[in-house]
């Protein structure tokens, strides 16, 4: 569903990625991994439209998403979290997935004003949505609790069933294991192999955590210094050579 | 520890001697052509001896008296109280709000004159506020030009009943849609800014503003401003003492009651006062509407919210047009108030004071904002025998204020939302 072709992306003078391609497929948990600084991040921001790619293709579901507003990528269906969480930090836990369904704001100003019937049967909807995500990551409780007060893996939770709630196809998770203690990791584990499995959706995955990344992904592409190292299902890319010299080391 | 408690102690007594004796202990009057500094009476040096050496005993003794304050609370009955159930205490909230307003509504008919004109004036202020409570309380977009707004809204009626005589009924919603044209205008080049590059270009802008009313002379008579704006008229009813214009009516005369300057007065009071629970209402439910969750995800984080499909510029947009509809609101309201603008009342200090009511209010409550503009516009009036150490004393509180309660009065709070749990 998801076609990356030679993509590159240049600042002035340093080459971040240089010629990585992608495929995922439906259904699947794609993960990158690649050391620190290797361009996987930037490789996101290109998917997400955050930066405008220098080169190559990217297509999504048949069309072509490079250099379009990264708004509209989201709208398309592929929504994406962040390296460092960025909740709505000050709105309560409800009001951050209630967000994340208001695409279309200006047609319903009016609608909502005067509260038609259609207002309030959307409004129900989400809120519906909202609270079914809630359950779903175990945190109804929470529900009207300032995000910025929950624990870090609460926020790390949160922040993909804030994604889920816009209902995508393809869900970009940028290190979401990171800071987290093995119980939580364990959970999140669960949480994403259940994305794929019972909502259908591909995840392309950056992650450190090798257990994480060996356990649950389908295939897996190994970036360094902004070039594809090699690309396969775990066990192709654990025994590979030069993986193991650039990243995993040898043990 | 004593003696830098005793020095602590001095200090501060030193301080209130230096602050209070120049302010109250001398006086400045005009002999002739010259002035003459004179002191006043012995009592008022009492006094602030006396000031000042309760300030010294006080710092000597704080832990002490603290100390023993801390016990005294415990006798309060209220303390160990749970706070309310959060449905009841919205029941008691909307009953209590209810009431205020009902008070408002009477409370001109047994007030003086100069009472309910100023009144008036705090009520322009809280639309005002208001206003820019969505522009910066909500969408966190820093605008230090929102005068420009206010006085887009005043000029646009004065303008249109100089040239074409039109009427205050049908300028305040042009005033309005015209401002909040100015607002939409303004937002196309500012998108891209944030913090403080948007707070100078929206600076630049107020002035710009400002500075073409003072010099387009031939269209809004420059400096010499526009007179003459009419009151409002009720069902084609004026308030006058004579009848201005043709087809109308006197109110006086309509009822049979004797003519009295403070119908107009009460009149304007009432519009005001209207068109402020208006505003307060319609913000209230946009900040429930996707709208209002759509501003605050911008202030919080722009960029997350664009990942999940918010557009920048739609969000950013109807924000600016809804702050800059109301504030030509206020300036239609303004102008008729006042019968006569110049660009001398559209100045940077009037956005400044406005931002000043958001903040202190607490940005983004609009309960906070509301009591912010009746403080702002009060106080300055109450401390009139200061005269010209009022606006001394307005940034002194102002100062107090952001140290002790940088939230604002009222903080905003969070609207609690009751989902049914799945079965």
């Amino acid at each position: 569903m998801l076609k990356i072709q030679n993509l590159a992306m240049r600042f002035g003078g340093l080459l971040a990625v240089d010629g990585v391609s992608l495929d995922v497929q439906e259904r699947e948990i794609h993960s990158i991994i690649g050391p620190n600084g290797a361009g996987k991040t930037t490789v996101f921001n290109c998917m997400s439209g955050f930066y405008k790619p220098s080169g190559g293709k990217i297509i999504f579901q048949g069309t072509e998403i490079q250099g379009k507003p990264d708004y509209k990528i989201s709208r398309m269906g592929m929504v994406r979290t962040f390296q460092h969480v960025r909740l709505f930090t000050q709105m309560s836990v409800v009001e951050n997935l209630l967000v994340a369904q208001h695409r279309h704001l200006s047609t319903n100003l009016l609608a909502g004003l005067i509260k038609t019937p259609n207002y309030r049967e959307r409004e129900r909807k989400s809120l519906d949505r909202a609270a079914y995500w809630l359950e779903r990551i175990g945190m109804l409780d929470q529900a009207n609790v300032d995000a910025g007060n929950l624990s870090y893996g609460q926020q790390r939770r949160l922040e993909i069933a804030r994604c889920m709630v816009t209902k995508p196809q393809l869900l970009m998770l940028d290190e979401p294991a990171a800071g987290l203690n093995p119980a939580e990791t364990l959970k999140l584990n669960q949480l994403i192999v259940s994305l794929k499995e019972d909502y259908s959706v591909s995840v392309v995955l950056i992650e450190h955590d090798m257990n994480l990344v060996m356990d649950i992904s389908d295939r897996i592409t190994v970036i360094n210094q902004g070039r594809p190292l090699a690309s396969g299902t775990p066990q192709e890319v654990r025994v590979n050579e030069d993986v193991i010299k650039a990243y995993l080391g040898e043990a | 520890m004593a003696a830098s408690n005793v020095r602590h102690a001095l200090f501060c007594a030193i301080v209130t001697l230096v602050i209070s004796y120049p302010i109250l202990g001398l006086n400045l009057e005009a002999e002739g052509i010259n002035i003459v500094l004179t002191g006043t009476d012995t009592t008022t040096v009492v006094a602030i001896a006396c000031a000042a050496l309760v300030v010294l005993l006080f710092q000597l003794f704080r832990d002490s008296l603290m100390g023993k304050l801390g016990a005294v609370s415990n006798l309060n009955p209220l303390t160990g109280r749970k706070p309310m159930e959060q449905k009841e205490r919205a029941k008691l909230e909307s009953w209590v709000l209810t009431g205020l307003v009902v008070v408002a509504l009477f409370w001109p008919f047994f007030s003086s004159r100069g009472a309910v004109d100023l009144a008036t004036l705090v009520l322009i202020y809280v639309i005002l506020a208001l206003g820019l409570n969505v522009v910066v309380g909500l969408a966190g977009l820093l605008d230090l030009g929102y005068v420009a707004f206010y006085a887009v809204g005043a000029y646009t009626f004065a303008l249109l009943s100089q040239y074409y005589g039109v009427s205050f009924w049908m300028a305040l919603p042009l005033g309005a849609l015209l401002a909040g044209l100015f607002g939409l205008l303004l937002g196309f080049p500012v998108l891209r800014l944030r913090g403080d590059y948007l707070a100078i270009v929206t600076l630049g802008f107020g002035e710009i503003i400002r500075i073409l009313l003072n010099n387009w002379t031939n269209v809004t008579g420059g400096p010499n401003g526009i007179g003459g704006i009419p009151d409002p008229t009720l069902f084609g009813m004026e308030f006058g003492r004579r009848v201005k214009e043709e087809g109308n009516t006197s109110f006086h005369e309509t009822f049979g009651i004797a003519y009295s300057g403070e119908h107009k007065v009460i009149f304007l009071y009432l519009i005001a006062l209207v068109l402020a629970i208006i505003t307060a209402l319609i913000i209230r439910r946009l900040m429930k509407m996707p709208v209002g969750r759509a501003w605050e995800a911008l202030r919080e984080d722009e960029i997350a919210a664009r990942s999940l499909g918010l557009s920048r510029t739609a969000v950013k947009l109807s924000a600016f047009t809804i702050g800059a509809f109301f504030a030509g609101f206020a300036g239609t309201l303004f102008a008729s108030k006042q019968g006569f603008i110049s660009p001398e009342s559209f100045v940077f200090l009037e956005s400044a004071i406005i931002l000043a009511i958001v903040v202190l209010g607490g940005m983004g409550s609009q309960i906070g904002v509301i009591l912010a503009a009746i403080a702002v516009t009060i106080l300055p009036e109450l401390a009139r025998e200061f005269s010209e150490y009022r606006m001394l004393i307005f940034g002194a509180a102002m100062v107090l204020m952001m140290i002790w309660r940088p939230q604002g009065l009222v903080p905003m709070r969070r609207l609690h939302i009751t989902l049914k749990t799945q079965e």
